[in-house]
């Protein structure tokens, strides 16, 4: 079996236009790996892709969680199967708890007719919310509903962290952090590295890195990888700037 | 014109007091004065009027004591209550009255005919004086000629009750033509709850629900009803409540409509005291071919006063709703408060809501709003919560219950909101695929 989150020569359009050109990447668990690129460049479009959203037509190629395609699953099914996308912009659900909705979807997970233990789960939640620095009161309160940048983003992690998922994908987390925001969504992302787990963190900015020290950093330019290596080469992008990218690889991706 | 309903109405003033038999009798003139509603009318605009029949609808004999026996042991929503009482087609099936303690303190909580006998002072100066001026004013005519069952309670100056009572109207015969009536005196410095429930034996007995309530709400008294609708889908009900709230007042009234085929709301609110506070939110949940006519009217005749409405529909298949909203404030009531919101969320597309809020203001310092929504169900919503791993179809309920909680919330008995939630579950199962 192969244990990796693989993207083979993935095409992908919208409204007839194409944003994924021929993607291809390995994430090998055990490995966290950086996607950057400037903005426009299909970055959160392969989050979504990689999560079953409906508006995205799939032209050629695959996402294989362990050698098994996902594309073309529904939205919960890629979930069961092992993937979390963090979302750049988390959605509010009013009148749903977080203590709801995160209950739900552990229920979901489990086999028709068994129940989730109360007991059990509150106390994984707490032990959880208390890692992430997040107020208990917290789990009564619909969930992102007028929740802070950072508020939303930790509550990201704790979902990530009580799902438990094998194959993370990150879109953005650090957008509008504050640096303390950052170091404690950072923090709760470490805690959870481990060889049973890989991570794709897709940001714009190399600051995000030094909290989350990847093993690989990828470019991304015009709907594709145009330069891998490692983490020496986010602090090449931050000093040269994404300009350096457009001019370094326009001409070799025209 | 149905003869049967008409026949019913005169053995029941035999016995009377005249200005009942006077009240009846206006009724029924009122009833065959007044045409059926037309589409042209604008108290009707939008409704499906043509389809609106009370023909072959009549009250029906009382059920057997087995039916009267097994609906009792049914009406079990709250278990913690002042006092119960249980009507199946407007006969008497269960009455819990209240204890020596509340009775000592000079609480009245009887059954219309028995309050008739016993107080009749008291009923002469509250019942049936209040009426919704809606639309429905045929029917509320019809009510009054033909009401036998529902539920009187009086609550003296200064008492507080907070346990609630509990008032269940069952429908049971075949075609069976239903009046219940609450009518709720709170005096003033009192605190009175009450909960109307209405339900029909059986998925299939076709009935006609015809009922009014009426909150009188004195000097500082606190009045808190609750109501629950979930007839069966083969039922044509009229809901014609009213409130009337004097001085400094706090009245709350939350619905939850789930059933009838097609069922017509009138709520008309009159503050007639300065500084009192009304609340009526409501809750719908439609479905299939169902209808819920919403109409509502928020008066402020007295200054520093608040009203605030809210009423939440979700719609799924075919269905429609109809808010139509008016608030006005007399010259005069300086320092209003009044709120008037409509949200519809559609589940289908097919699924139809339509809203027509309005304000008629008299006074010159007043804060006033009004406003109504029609949405559907946010597809990055789903998205997101499918993500998570959770099914659509619970994603779909996860998200009505978020849109209703804002309403559930405002109801304060633990066990009835549980209650609630089975109730509006079970009308989902199956439903959202």
């Amino acid at each position: 079996m192969n244990h990796s989150l693989e993207v083979k020569n993935l095409h992908v359009s919208i409204d007839g236009q194409a944003i994924l050109k021929g993607f291809n990447l390995t994430v090998p668990k055990g490995e966290v790996h950086a996607l950057m690129g400037p903005n426009g460049t299909g970055k959160s479009t392969l989050a979504k892709v990689m999560a079953g959203h409906e508006d995205y037509i799939v032209e050629s190629g695959e996402v294989l969680l362990d050698g098994v395609n996902i594309l073309g699953q529904e939205p919960d099914e890629i979930s069961h199967a092992g993937l979390f996308l963090a979302f750049q912009y988390p959605m509010e659900i009013p009148g749903v708890s977080i203590a709801n909705f995160i209950r739900a979807a552990k229920q979901a997970r489990l086999p028709e007719g068994e129940e989730i233990n109360a007991i059990e789960y509150y106390k994984e939640l707490y032990a959880k919310m208390d890692a992430l620095k997040m107020d208990r009161k917290f789990t009564a309160r619909s969930l992102n509903e007028g929740f802070s940048g950072g508020e939303k983003k930790r509550c990201e992690i704790l979902q990530m962290a009580m799902l438990d998922p094998k194959y993370c994908v990150m879109d953005e987390t650090d957008s509008g952090l504050d640096i303390d925001a950052l170091r404690i969504v950072s923090e709760g992302v470490n805690l959870m590295r481990s060889e049973d787990r890989a991570f794709l963190v897709i940001t714009h900015y190399q600051r995000l890195l030094d909290y989350i020290v990847p093993d690989v950093v990828h470019v991304m330019f015009d709907g594709r990888i145009v330069h891998s290596g490692d983490k020496e080469l986010a602090k090449e992008l931050e000093s040269k700037g994404y300009d350096w990218v457009k001019e370094a690889f326009a001409t070799a991706s025209a | 014109m149905n003869t049967t309903l008409e026949t019913s109405t005169n053995t029941l003033s035999a016995k009377e007091p005249s200005w009942l038999a006077e009240r009846r009798s206006a009724g029924l003139d009122q009833f065959k004065k007044l045409g059926m509603p037309t589409a042209r009318a604008e108290e009707w605009r939008f409704a499906s009027v043509g389809k609106l029949s009370i023909d072959n609808f009549n009250p029906v004999a009382a059920p057997s004591s087995a039916t009267l026996d097994a609906l009792t042991e049914r009406s079990n929503l709250v278990s913690d209550r002042a006092g119960l009482m249980v009507y199946v087609d407007d006969a008497p099936a269960n009455f819990e009255c209240i204890g020596s303690e509340l009775a000592k303190q000079g609480v009245i909580y009887l059954p219309i005919s028995e309050a008739v006998e016993q107080h009749p002072d008291l009923m002469e100066k509250y019942f049936l004086q209040e009426s919704t001026e809606l639309g429905s004013q045929k029917f509320f005519g019809l009510h009054a000629a033909t009401v036998k069952a529902g539920a009187v309670l009086y609550v003296p100056k200064g008492v507080e009750i907070e346990k609630p009572f509990v008032n269940y109207y069952w429908t049971s015969g075949s075609r069976a033509a239903v009046f219940p009536h609450t009518l709720i005196i709170a005096e003033d410095n009192s605190k009175a709850s009450v909960v109307d429930i209405f339900f029909s034996e059986t998925e299939e007995n076709e009935a006609l629900n015809i009922s009014v309530s009426n909150i009188h709400a004195g000097a500082n008294a606190q009045v808190f009803r609750k109501v629950v609708q979930d007839w069966n889908e083969k039922t044509v009900s009229f809901q014609l409540d009213t409130t009337v709230a004097d001085r400094d007042a706090q009245v709350k009234n939350v619905a939850v409509n789930i059933g009838a085929e097609r069922a017509r709301f009138e709520n008309q609110t009159r503050i007639e005291g300065a500084g009192a506070d009304v609340k009526m939110y409501s809750l719908t949940v439609a479905e299939g071919t169902q209808e819920f006519d919403q109409r509502t009217f928020q008066t402020h005749n007295a200054p520093n006063a608040v009203s605030d409405l809210l009423y939440k529909n979700a719609l799924l298949d075919n269905s429609r709703t109809i808010f139509s909203g008016l608030i006005k404030v007399a010259e005069g009531s300086q320092q209003t408060d009044a709120y008037q919101t409509n949200r519809n969320l559609l589940l289908d597309p097919s699924a139809d809501a339509n809203a027509l809020p309005g304000l008629e203001i008299l006074a010159n310092d007043v804060r006033c709003s009004h406003g109504a929504t029609t949405g559907n169900v946010d597809k990055e919503e789903l998205f997101y919560m499918m993500q998570r791993g959770i099914p659509q179809r619970v994603a779909m309920q996860l998200m009505v219950f978020g849109f209703f909680e804002e309403v559930i919330e405002k109801i304060d008995s633990e066990e009835l909101v549980e209650n609630l939630r089975q109730l509006i579950h079970q009308k989902f199962s199956g439903k959202i695929s």
